[in-house]
């Protein structure tokens, strides 16, 4: 079958079974989206901005497991696509975006939209191409998802050049693909797995620090059946919110630089520290000379390793599939009849509980004024805590992080890398495209919402009912919260002005548009708003401008060394 | 401490800048980097010459082994091995210095290549500091030019890097 280059793209995301490609058509891709218009098995979902693309592929990768497809045009749709790019780079998520390019005669003469593409993003990416014969096309895209979707996941990039979109080529997908230089680990090493296990059952005062390599790699349930089998305590990353049952007691809560008092103590004091899929980065562990002073022994799993002892010492690192090596772990536990001395695990679980009794996530529940935390409160109970929330950065993201309790995997969706503001919105599009009868909500600020907000329009178009839970503080919360505590009550530039009016905003685009002012009307608000299934409904509360988020653990300190309240200021 | 990393990467388009950016991006030290096709045309050979800790230099490797082009990483330093680096320095010879250069050449096993009224072309191979003593033998504003193609490394006996 001859085939176009641009038919030939399209024909590979039918044979990859792609469900949506979210995209911005533009002069370098305009076969492609000619090609895309004479078929209906591959939707376009039409964004407003090339970054809502990126991130709504994203959002579906996430909430799916499955990689997300973006199609964008040359030059500026490339460059608007990096920070969606580089969101997805730094959180692992599998992802093919296809880009174009100026033709290949124009390549290098500063042609008009003409960018680097392949220079550009190449920090950003796991891999990228540059296609520069139509006769490599198809296997290029078989290598993008498969690398993409293999090892430690990431997006890869293939920038097709106008001209080749237009040759001619025989087209066949390849049904395999091997690559001399790839052979990413699946199998841990056996003897270490066994050295692990044989540590933790040693183990007086263990812990589990599971992050997003678990939800990655499918290996929640594994990773639950484990920690509940041994009945040992277990953190979750920011990341990895979801991976352990957030509602199990055996559940210590986030950790880091807003974790709980309970599950940083934990970190700190433990005598065996079990690490699944996290990377131990500086917003987790704080300073890590701090976290060397405590000696504790350190098994780390991950798929990735570049990611083991780079920013720790690991006494067991075992390079391998999560979920393979839980399994084996599991196999071994199950074998052997030893087990960590009860006396010991009992008295580590007494020490948990006196530091839980800080009670350190309390806020004034009281308080006249809406309290940001009390609104994800009520969200938890009116969704029944079986909603999928994407959120934005800053402290509405800690807050949803803090109040919402996750008990299943891929229902938390949030740039915890990057620290990208504008995720939220085009990510609950992703979220809601990917499980349409799903209840999506997405956490944002005023200032957040506003770097995407243009998404709105997108929502209505393709009836996208994602409730979006706008907490309303007129003020970069983060930064007004690291500027009082660290630079001396100096607001600069952190107080949002000139707001527009979200709900006739929200009305405009076609939306339902709700103002929650008192705490007494949060509960009946998000009823209401819940109940219209088919509509956008876009709430702003006017919470508490001053509320800060809290524990808090200043960067550079360490994992200890927490503020819990007002009180510590 | 110094370490001669060794590669083998698919000699494409890209892969040469994927790894100096790299070493930038991740701030790694390079003090050289050499690369040229191998009797395979589609593996290029590189060497990079850098520094740091045990723990920056398995990073390192970890890293280049991260990349896609990469087909295989070897630290010379593990094991025997040789490093060779070329040198083309151009100095002033005129009147003594004529003789004196080219007794101080000889000394290093170097060959002059190219001769003028006024000055030397000396080629010179050998290990770094070998190629340091050279010019700190020669008197220093006799030297006109020095082009210094970094080091290439292999590994002694049958240690064989190949895929």
């Amino acid at each position: 079958m001859r085939l176009t280059g641009a038919e030939i793209t399209i024909q590979c995301l039918q044979e990859e079974g792609v469900e949506y490609v979210f995209g911005y058509p533009g002069g370098a891709v305009l076969y492609i989206y000619d090609a895309l218009f004479n078929q209906d098995k591959v939707k376009h979902i039409l964004v407003r901005h090339e970054q809502a693309a990126l991130h709504a592929a994203d959002a579906y990768a996430r909430a799916t497991g499955r990689p997300g497809v973006a199609l964008v045009t040359s030059g500026p749709g490339v460059t608007n696509a990096v920070t969606g790019i580089a969101t997805a780079y730094m959180d692992s998520i599998p992802m093919v975006v296809i880009t174009g390019q100026v033709p290949t005669p124009a390549i290098g003469l500063d042609a008009f939209q003409e960018v680097d593409t392949v220079g550009i993003t190449r920090p950003c990416v796991k891999h990228n191409f540059l296609v520069k014969n139509v006769e490599d096309l198809a296997a290029t895209i078989k290598k993008a998802f498969y690398v993409a979707s293999s090892g430690r996941p990431g997006p890869v990039l293939v920038d097709i050049p106008k001209d080749i979109s237009q040759h001619v080529a025989e087209f066949s997908y390849p049904k395999s693909v091997s690559l001399r230089s790839y052979a990413p680990v699946t199998k841990g090493h056996s003897g270490q797995i066994k050295k692990a296990v044989q540590m933790l059952m040693e183990a007086r005062r263990p812990m589990i620090y599971a992050g997003g390599g678990v939800i990655l790699g499918d290996a929640a349930p594994a990773l639950t059946k484990l920690v509940k089998q041994l009945g040992f305590p277990c953190t979750n990353t920011l990341m990895g919110l979801g991976a352990f049952p957030g509602t199990d007691p055996q559940f210590v809560g986030m950790l880091g630089m807003h974790g709980t008092y309970e599950a940083n103590l934990a970190m700190q004091h433990c005598d065996v520290l079990l690490a699944v899929g996290a990377r131990f980065d500086d917003r987790v562990i704080g300073n890590p000379q701090h976290f060397y002073s405590e000696g504790r022994r350190i098994i780390h799993v991950d798929i990735d390793p570049s990611s083991i002892s780079k920013r720790v010492r690991v006494d067991v690192p075992i390079v391998g599939n999560i979920n393979d090596v839980l399994d084996e772990m599991q196999k071994i536990v199950d074998a052997t009849t030893a087990r960590p001395e009860p006396a010991a695990l009992k008295a580590w679980w007494n020490q948990i509980g006196q530091w839980r009794e800080r009670d350190c996530l309390r806020y004034d529940r009281a308080s006249a004024i809406i309290k940001p935390q009390f609104v994800v409160e009520k969200l938890y109970e009116v969704t029944g805590g079986d909603a999928i929330i994407t959120s934005d950065v800053g402290q509405h993201q800690m807050w949803a992080a803090q109040y919402y309790k996750f008990d299943k995997p891929r229902r938390w969706l949030n740039s915890g890398g990057l620290g990208t503001m504008g995720f939220g919105l085009p990510a609950a599009m992703g979220a809601q495209l990917a499980h349409p009868d799903a209840t999506v909500a997405c956490v944002t600020g005023e200032a957040s919402i506003q770097m995407c907000i243009q998404e709105l329009s997108t929502c209505k178009q393709y009836h996208l009912p994602v409730k979006i839970i706008n907490l309303n503080n007129r003020y970069l919360g983060m930064v007004r919260q690291w500027q009082q505590i660290l630079h001396g009550n100096r607001y600069s530039e952190s107080y949002m002005d000139a707001l527009p009016d979200f709900v006739r905003l929200a009305e405009s685009y076609g939306h339902v548009g709700v103002r929650v002012e008192s705490p007494a009307d949060v509960e009946p608000a998000l009823r209401e708003a819940f109940a219209l299934k088919d509509r956008v409904v876009f709430m702003d509360f006017l919470t508490d401008q001053t509320e800060n988020v809290f524990p808090m653990v200043k960067a550079g300190q360490g994992l200890t060394e927490m503020l819990l309240g007002a009180e510590d200021l | 401490m110094r370490h001669i990393l060794s590669l083998l990467l698919e000699n494409e388009s890209g892969a040469l800048s994927r790894v100096a950016g790299l070493f930038s991006a991740r701030g790694y030290n390079i003090e050289s980097l050499t690369v040229a096709p191998t009797e395979d045309p589609t593996l290029s050979r590189m060497t990079v010459v850098t520094s740091g800790s045990e723990e920056v230099i398995e990073q390192i490797t970890k890293q280049l082994n991260k990349l896609i082009d990469v087909v295989k990483v070897f630290d010379l330093q593990e094991g025997r091995h040789i490093e060779r680096e070329l040198m083309l320095v151009k100095v002033r010879a005129e009147g003594k210095d004529r003789e004196e250069l080219k007794r101080t050449a000889d000394i290093f096993r170097g060959r002059i290549i190219d001769v003028t009224d006024r000055t030397y072309t000396i080629e010179l191979t050998g290990p770094r500091d070998k190629l340091d003593a050279f010019l700190e033998a020669i008197d220093r504003g006799l030297i006109l030019e020095t082009v210094r193609t970094g080091a290439s490394g292999i590994g002694r006996g049958e240690w064989i890097l190949r895929i």
